[in-house]
């Protein structure tokens, strides 16, 4: 227990505390002004804690574990690594991106739906700080509750539908994996005030058979596939991002995807290290037909927000089995591309939103020839929608090619057909851009007026975000490096300690 | 000790002051100031200073376990007298009787916590089951009311025979005869005819009473037809310490030979969670959804008999008090409605958001949502039931009827946040603010009790800590 609070707690108690007194601000304005206020100063400590993320230095600002339930041997312990520093820098950027891009919308109770954000992103924290199994279950959970809140109360019109699916299908695999956890947890040492722990080290240290490991891998990475989502898990994606609101659709298919990714890392290749050597082909392959299937319905959609959802569905596909390749390329390439595609997929769905907003539309038949209206929107997708599709100098690249490499080295029929979701993602991408910015205007869309200076000033930092990070990805590789040597090399040799 | 003499003394006095209350509104408040009272000597008693030294020659005997279900049983009673208090006295004329009656229940709860002797089992479960039977039929006027009465006594009084049997059996089968539950402590490899029969028979009735399929049928109607503010009572605190003195019966008396009944057990819970939670999907009105989902949250704590671990009786600790404070406050909350349907629901949080505000809190800690004492009950019987290392099965089927609980939960929780209340839906509902703040309180406690359950299990140790407390400071001198 420090002497100081920690930047883990920082991050998570802040906007959990300004979220639940956003609760108790009625007016839709100052309501607004308080979240944007919160979760930029949110922004400031995941920036002011990056700069001490070296924990080798600053182990005491990033760890800190507090008495929780004593006698089940579990402790409120919250830390982070590389990878949690990245993932709640992304959180952190995302939300403030997230309240500026959609600044104009109004909404009915908007103390509630601004409260219920902050909350979603302090349980989206919780998940990336803790290192406590049933503390990571608790937040795992959290992060849910307000999404089903606010996806039912202020999504579109079979918006009940879709979100009891996705939560249906979320409660459930959390249900199964809470079974894993406890039987794990059966399987640790002894801590000081009780039988077994729920820490990460004892779970990485736990003695687990590998006739166990075997159902145990399933019941935790099916939990975490839905939240991916891994094909086939993934039938309720397209309709929730659907019907979600905007700002949750981006919190959802920015960060809440990470989830799944984050977990598989953290909480599955250390602690079944035979059932990863077991099943990883079929992983792989669950993963790249996730990726073929999910790219050729993406080509033939014509819903705008479907086919952002489809894609997204390919790229955490290629994700997924990269992280199955366990090699260092492989997980590097993951570790820069949950960063990248988080903040992508949020600006794809800005730009999204705002034609949907103007237009009222997301037939991609029914739009044409926004360019001639708004150029400077056109100019913003297509760099977007360039580093969807990965092209050299935009962020995606630099993770798409490690990861493919990654493939390749495990595999190089995998890598061949993964590839071929390149070409796919290129066709179904420029051609939504063409429909949509470029060919014949209609009534419609002619009445597109000006992007606002918020949403400019958004796009903006975007788009430098990605030339940036397309440029120089060293930064992101240097972070999290601590992380996918901790984690391979105790998958390689299950004696040698894990995290700290 | 204390609990028993005072409650049957102040059932007495209610009784009694029946004649002599002019308002109708006074009883009341003498039901709550002698609740408090026997919630206080209860304290005394299990913080080592008992009010009364009675030796019961060995029938009675108040470990921590019990009294500590009590402090919970009353504090959840105390909670009902102060949210319900107001709708107690709408149910008929004799308002004072029916707090005399609940005073009796509690009585009978307290022998239920407490007995050595399965002849006290018998006493504890009839007095409490008594009062019950009369509450149920006490809106006399109501045919409903009346076949939930007749219903409900007749199918206890033949279980009530059944348990007579079973312990007739347990006495005659076992070499010390004795009644005495430590005694007895059966097992040790040979199970004797007699000694079956007499289990056998003993597990159907506490089934029966915990209404643990298949014996739940008469459940859903008398809880059904039952005034709502007194199924609230019956389907709460009354069910939970039938648990307490099922888990003290199986686990003092039966506990070594669990080898031979653990499948029973195993049976009756599969089939009460499966059959509760199915049947409670299929409900349109929302009391008898709740009296399915009590059936079903039964399921979970046979969870505990299962297991029979120390895991477990924490565990049961724990349910008791969130199971029945989510209920008494989603049951208080019903009571108001005009429309018990769901759709009686519509549009709740937009005419009274504190009622839908709570209602949900309830419903989520029903479900077993993490940040409610639901989730952590829920969490220990897990772990208890993996502890326990049999029948993995039963705790993925659990888990499975738990979420299929989130079904009909969430179903009231869309109802009252996602759709539009009809022209006048709750515009006459009677709700003070102090009735409000207490919802607000209770679900309070349910939130705390979900990030903190050590401040309900660790009392459970409290007694032994003490000790061994005066032990080091006697060394010490």
């Amino acid at each position: 227990m420090g002497t100081y609070i920690t930047f883990p707690e920082l991050l998570l108690w802040f906007p959990l505390v300004t979220g639940l007194i956003a609760f108790f601000i009625k007016e839709q304005k100052s309501v607004k002004a308080w979240a944007l206020f919160s979760s930029l100063i949110t922004l400031g400590i995941s920036v002011v804690s990056l700069c001490y993320s070296d924990s080798t230095k600053y182990f005491s600002y990033n760890y800190v574990s507090y008495e929780w339930l004593k006698y089940i041997g579990s402790n409120f312990s919250v830390g982070l690594d590389g990878m949690g520093h990245m993932l709640t820098f992304l959180t952190a950027l995302s939300f403030p991106i997230i309240f500026l891009a959609t600044y104009k919308n109004d909404y009915k109770n908007a103390n509630a739906f601004f409260g219920l954000m902050l909350l979603s992103q302090a349980g989206l924290i919780g998940v990336f700080v803790a290192i406590d199994a049933l503390v990571f279950y608790f937040f795992w959970e959290l992060a849910l509750i307000p999404v089903y809140f606010l996806c039912s109360r202020w999504g579109g019109e079979k918006r009940i539908q879709a979100t009891w699916k996705f939560f249906i299908y979320t409660f459930v695999s959390s249900l199964l994996m809470l079974v894993g956890i406890i039987y794990v947890y059966l399987q640790t040492q002894p801590a000081q005030f009780s039988e077994h722990s729920f820490s990460l080290i004892a779970f990485y240290n736990a003695n687990i058979s590998p006739g166990n490991q075997s159902w145990l891998f399933w019941l935790f990475f099916i939990a975490f596939a839905v939240k991916m989502p891994v094909f086939p898990f993934h039938t309720w994606q397209p309709d929730t991002y659907e019907q979600s609101p905007a700002p949750v659709t981006m919190v959802l298919s920015g960060i809440m995807v990470k989830m799944g990714v984050f977990a598989v890392i953290r909480w599955v290749l250390p602690i079944f290290p035979s059932a990863i050597l077991k099943f990883d082909n079929i992983v792989i392959g669950l993963s790249i037909a996730g990726m073929l299937y999910a790219s050729c319905i993406a080509m033939v959609q014509n819903d705008l927000k479907r086919l952002v959802a489809y894609s997204s569905i390919a790229h955490i596909g290629l994700m997924c089995a990269a992280i199955f390749t366990t090699n260092t390329t492989g997980m590097s390439g993951v570790m820069i591309q949950m960063l990248n595609h988080g903040i992508n997929i949020i600006a794809l769905w800005i730009v999204v939103d705002i034609i949907e907003k103007h237009t009222g539309i997301r037939k991609i038949s029914e739009l044409g020839g926004l360019a001639v209206h708004t150029p400077l929107l056109a100019i913003f997708f297509v760099v977007i929608a360039l580093a969807n599709i990965a092209l050299p100098l935009t962020n995606a690249f630099i993770g798409e090619f490690a990861m493919f490499t990654g493939l390749y080295e495990y595999n190089a029929w995998y890598a061949a057909l993964a590839g071929l979701s390149i070409i796919l993602a290129a066709v179904y991408t420029l051609n939504m851009v063409q429909k949509v910015f470029y060919g014949e205007d209609n009534i419609l869309t002619k009445v597109v007026s000006l992007v606002t200076v918020k949403q400019k000033i958004v796009l903006t930092v975007i788009v430098i975000f990605i030339f940036v990070l397309g440029v120089y990805p060293k930064p992101v590789f240097d972070l999290t490096k601590d992380t996918v040597t901790t984690i391979l090399s105790h998958l390689r040799d299950p004696s040698s300690m894990g995290f700290k | 000790m204390s609990a028993i003499i005072l409650s049957a003394i102040w059932g007495v006095v209610m009784m009694f002051g029946g004649v002599f209350f002019k308002k109708t509104s006074t009883p009341k408040y003498w039901a709550i100031a002698g609740l408090i009272i026997i919630l206080a000597a209860n304290i005394l008693e299990f913080s080592g200073r008992p009010l009364f030294n009675i030796d019961t020659k060995g029938m009675l005997g108040f470990e921590n376990f019990g009294l500590h279900f009590n402090t919970i049983a009353l504090f959840c009673t105390l909670i009902y007298f102060l949210l319900n208090g107001r709708d107690i006295e709408k149910v008929g004329k004799h308002v004072s009787e029916y707090f005399a009656l609940i005073f009796f229940v509690l009585c009978g709860v307290a022998v239920a916590s407490s007995y050595k002797s399965l002849l006290m089992l018998f006493l504890g479960i009839e007095i409490m089951s008594i009062p019950l039977y009369i509450l149920t039929g006490s809106d006399k006027l109501n045919l409903k009311s009346n076949e939930a009465s007749l219903k409900y006594f007749l199918m206890g009084a033949f279980s009530t025979g059944i348990m007579l049997m079973g312990i007739t059996f347990l006495y005659g089968g076992n070499t010390f005869g004795s009644f005495n539950i430590d005694t007895i402590k059966l097992g040790l490899g040979s199970l004797p005819v007699m000694i079956a029969i007499g289990l056998v028979l003993l597990i159907v009735a506490m089934s029966f009473k915990v209404s643990a399929a298949p014996f739940h049928f008469w459940t859903p109607d008398v809880y059904d037809g039952a005034p709502t503010v007194f199924t609230s009572f019956m389907a709460t605190v009354v069910k939970v310490a039938g648990f307490i003195a099922f888990i003290r019966l199986f686990q003092n008396a039966l506990g070594l030979m669990q080898a031979q009944w653990q499948m029973l057990i195993v049976i009756i819970t599969a089939a009460t969670l499966i059959i509760g939670n199915l049947t409670a999907v299929f409900q349109q009105s929302v009391k008898r959804m709740l009296a399915y989902s009590s059936i079903a949250q039964a399921g979970f704590m046979l969870l505990s008999l299962f297991a029979l671990n120390d895991t477990a009786k924490e565990g049961l600790i724990l349910y008791s008090i969130a199971y029945s404070l989510a209920s008494i406050g989603l049951f208080a909350i019903l009571v108001r409605m005009k429309d018990y349907t769901i759709e009686g629901f519509n549009g709740l949080s937009k005419t009274q958001p504190v009622l839908a505000f709570t209602a949900t809190i309830f419903l989520l800690s029903l479900t077993g949502i993490p940040l409610t004492a639901g989730f952590t009950a829920k969490f220990y019987m897990l772990v208890a039931a993996l502890k326990n290392g049999h029948q993995f099965w039963l705790v993925i089927l659990a888990v499975i009827c738990a979420a299929i609980s989130a079904y009909y939960y969430f179903k009231v929780i869309q109802a009252m946040y996602f759709k539009e209340p009809s022209a006048d839906a709750h515009h006459q509902m009677d709700v003070p603010s102090s009735f409000k703040w207490l919802l607000i309180f209770t679900a309070a406690i349910i939130i705390i009790l979900g990030i903190m359950p050590g401040l309900v299990i660790d009392w459970l140790y409290y007694l032994v800590q003490l000790a061994s407390y005066h032990h080091q400071l006697s060394t010490m001198n």
